[in-house]
């Protein structure tokens, strides 16, 4: 965002008062707080107003593609490091069907995509897109594949360098918003023309930054604000040095022309799932990668989850007494801390014994059992408060309650102050279905 | 409007810090290796040079307790004798250095007495030829009686020990100082505990080349998050010019195989083992991305993807 001295500089001076405030200054400053719109003073000339978009554009353009609930979002990104502040948008992933392997076989891709989600600590982590390329195989198929995945939800990406069958497979899903890939010095003019008259998002790639800056501003002056960065990232070394180098070039220098999310092509092995992990930490916005095994895929999307959580506020679940199955009030009851890894590990093990139960869940400001415990965010006191906060004696009659083996060293004083029973569980909620077979009913 | 590459310049420097020692220098080791020297973030030469790349160290654990059932299956009976395992490290599964994990002093479990566990880190040492770090189980007193024994039997070696906490680092820089060895100062996912650590050292009289920081490496699922922003934190610390964060860091990336996820049975998630290789070498990649100077790890497969991967980022291969 610009200062206000900057602003100011761009307005009438007229200090007509339209604007509802007494002068072109204090609307300069109102807007640089952005407390009010642009739109307020009826008499910025076109040339200001556009500059002072330009200036107060954010650094990475924000780039969507696909449509309705699993529509995807790239950039938007205003750091080089996520103790900063945070990542915003998470990376991309795309499996990629390519057409030389015959219509059947990206057929059964784009339902391997569609199949690839799970559910981890209360969030859905999933493959997000589809991409269909055009190499060796019937030109028919390929489109054909593009019509499939458009019948399906996942954001479709459309891969081919020829820029007829580009457009020819975009009005194949022509509602669905898809990202074209990808227009290269050879087939610049035809490619931009086609995302323009069709209003997508487009892949440009160049193999050196150089290039691909000068690819880049040529795309914007010629009316394409959409635009993904492909710099060549041949190598694991080549990725994380231009990746670096254009999320530096656009939110330290505000570089205009490599101000857009980037994206790199992974081949099928498992160095270039490395290069996967490689780009989740280190600024690429999307992914597509031939092949996915869920070996791989689980761990990256739980390497994408941590990168992306936002490091003030933990994963967490809201503090109260819940029910595992159908308990009643002759059912075990047990507590445990609201930091989401926790509550879902210990709820799972809990469904595991199939035995109904209640779970006091007690806010340690979204921390792990061990971690609340030495910080003092989880005590006697506060379990105590929680049981009577939450009514855990009304629900229950056993007038007992099981803690986790980490705080072992609270018993005394919470029988003390709870006239509860205090049993010791395991000390990994692992071992609750065989104790909790144990216990008496 | 031209490209021009945005470069970083930093003031500081990481220190080198050689870990091992050989028969000229007054050890056994086949090789010195040297942690640490980057002048910048990792694996960044248009700006600043990482003369050594993380080493790979592969641990031993001197119980089967601790070991995973799916990976002693998958390991080899190896990992029922800590120096066959040690030895395998070297050989067949190329590690840089070992790390033995002296869990058995345990008091609370086998509680193996010092003298059987100096006698073990001997044999370990003249069974292989690379440089070793030694780690007790976390309990101080009997910490203080095995890394004293351990120190004098292998007077000369330049073992790393470790850890030094906080609340407790006496005996154990004690005992490293006092036969030229270095130490591994731990702390908890904490800036400023990082700092604290290596001062209390220095205030005790060691010298920053024999320190090495373990800033605790949260596996991935586990909170690798704060792990991963708190290493690139001081390093950037370090860089920025503060000598008190210039100590190497090492990240025990073998904690990867305690998180349930990695190895539990889910035919949705694939085979439990291979998603457990992936997830102990996406724990190092992080790591080693971060700002790690030496990682340790378990499992062979994942070393050799680890290593290719620091191979291409290196070498630019
Ligand atoms: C990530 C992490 C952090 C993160 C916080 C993450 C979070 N949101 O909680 C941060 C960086 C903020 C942090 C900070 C600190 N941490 Co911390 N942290 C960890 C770490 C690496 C992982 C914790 C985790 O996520 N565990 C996973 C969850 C699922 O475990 P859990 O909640 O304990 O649940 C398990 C069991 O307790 C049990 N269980 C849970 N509920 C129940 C219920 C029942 C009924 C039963 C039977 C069992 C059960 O089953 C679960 C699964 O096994 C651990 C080390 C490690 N590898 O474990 C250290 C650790 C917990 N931290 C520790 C410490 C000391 C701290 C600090 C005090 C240090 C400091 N820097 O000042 C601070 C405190 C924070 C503060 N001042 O506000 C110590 C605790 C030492 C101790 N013995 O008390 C640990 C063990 C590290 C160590 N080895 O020293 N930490
Ligand atoms: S409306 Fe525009 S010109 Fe008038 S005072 Fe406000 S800012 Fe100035």
């Amino acid at each position: 965002m610009p200062t206000a001295m900057e602003i100011y500089k761009l307005l009438p001076k007229t200090n007509c008062g339209e604007c509802k405030f007494p002068t072109c200054l204090a609307f300069a400053m109102q807007l640089a707080n952005q407390k009010v719109a642009l739109d307020a003073c009826p008499h910025v000339s076109p040339e200001a107003k556009a500059a002072l978009e330009e200036s107060g554009a954010p650094p990475i353009r924000l780039v969507s593609f696909g449509s309705g609930d699993l529509a995807v979002k790239m950039g938007d990104e205003t750091q080089l490091f996520r103790h900063d502040k945070t990542f915003y948008n998470p990376t991309v992933l795309g499996l990629v069907a390519d057409d030389a392997d015959g219509l059947d076989a990206m057929k059964a891709k784009i339902e391997e995509a569609h199949a690839m989600s799970f559910e981890r600590v209360g969030q859905i982590m999933r493959v997000d897109s589809v991409a269909l390329r055009h190499s060796t195989g019937s030109v028919d198929d390929f489109v054909e594949a593009v019509k499939t995945a458009a019948g399906r939800e996942l954001p479709v990406v459309i891969m081919c360098d020829d820029a007829g069958l580009a457009a020819k497979a975009a009005d194949a899903c022509s509602d669905r918003k898809p990202l074209l890939y990808r227009a290269t010095a050879s087939n610049f003019d035809a490619m931009v023309a086609v995302a323009k008259e069709k209003s997508l998002p487009l892949v440009v790639g160049a193999s050196t930054l150089e290039e691909l800056t000068e690819l880049a501003d040529k795309a914007k002056k010629a009316g394409l604000n959409d635009l993904v960065l492909e710099p060549g990232t041949e190598s694991l070394a080549d990725m994380l040095v231009k990746m670096t180098a254009i999320r530096r070039a656009a939110v330290k220098n505000k570089f205009r022309p490599l101000g857009f999310p980037t994206i790199a092509i992974l081949g099928p092995d498992m160095m270039n799932h490395m290069k996967a992990a490689m780009g989740v930490m280190k600024y690429s916005s999307a992914l597509l990668m031939d092949d996915m095994p869920r070996e791989m895929v689980y761990p990256l999307l739980a390497l994408r989850q941590n990168i992306f959580t936002d490091p003030q506020v933990p994963i967490q679940v809201k503090a109260g007494l819940y029910s595992v199955g159908e308990p009643t009030d002759k059912s075990p009851v047990m507590f445990t801390t609201n930091f989401s890894l926790t509550y879902f590990t210990v709820r799972a093990d809990i469904e595991k014994s199939k035995i109904p139960a209640w779970m006091l869940v007690v806010d340690t400001e979204g921390q792990s059992v061990m971690t609340a415990f030495a910080a003092g965010k989880l005590t006697p006191e506060s379990v105590a408060k929680s049981i009577d906060d939450f009514q855990v004696k009304e629900k229950s009659s056993r007038n007992e309650i099981i803690i986790p083996g980490m705080v072992s060293r609270m018993s005394g004083k919470l029988a003390e102050l709870t006239d509860m029973k205090v049993t010791v569980g395991p000390r990994e909620s692992s071992g609750l279905p065989k104790m909790m077979k144990t216990l008496s009913s | 409007m031209g490209f021009e590459m945005p470069t970083e310049k930093y003031s500081g420097r990481i220190k080198e810090v050689a870990i091992g020692a050989t028969k000229d220098q007054g050890g056994t080791r086949t090789a010195r290796l040297i942690a640490g020297g980057s002048n910048g973030l990792p694996f960044l030469p248009f700006e600043s040079e990482m003369p050594h790349p993380p080493l790979v160290a592969m641990d031993v654990v001197d119980t089967v307790r601790m070991v995973p059932e799916q990976l002693q299956e998958s390991m080899g009976a190896a990992v029922k004798d800590p120096v066959e395992w040690a030895k395998k490290c070297e050989g067949e599964w190329g590690a840089d250095l070992c790390v033995l994990k002296l869990q058995s002093a345990n008091p609370e479990e086998e509680d193996r007495p010092a003298e059987e566990l100096e006698a073990l880190v001997q044999k370990t040492l003249q069974s292989t030829g690379i440089p070793m770090v030694v780690y007790g189980c976390g309990f101080e007193e009997k910490d203080a009686k095995v890394m004293e024994k351990v120190s004098n039997a292998a007077k000369g070696e330049r073992l790393f020990l470790g850890l030094a906490e906080e609340k407790a680092y006496k005996s154990i820089a004690a005992a490293s100082m006092a036969n030229g060895h270095g130490i591994v100062a731990f702390s908890n996912l904490d800036i400023n505990l990082a700092k604290q650590m290596n001062i209390l050292l220095l205030d005790f009289g060691m010298k920053p080349e024999n320190i090495l920081m373990d800033p605790l490496m949260a596996p991935l699922g586990m909170g690798l998050e704060y792990s991963y922003s708190n290493i690139e934190r001081l390093r950037l610390g370090a860089l920025s010019g503060d000598p008190v964060l210039q100590m190497p860091m090492i990240c025990d990336c073998s904690c990867a195989w305690t998180v349930p996820e990695a190895l539990e049975e889910n035919p949705e998630r694939g085979d439990p083992e291979l998603r457990g290789v992936y997830w102990e070498a996406m724990t190092a990649l992080a790591a080693a991305v971060a700002g790690a100077d030496v990682v340790i790890m378990r499992h062979p497969r994942s070393v050799t993807t680890f290593r290719n991967s620091i191979k291409a980022l290196a070498g630019g291969a």
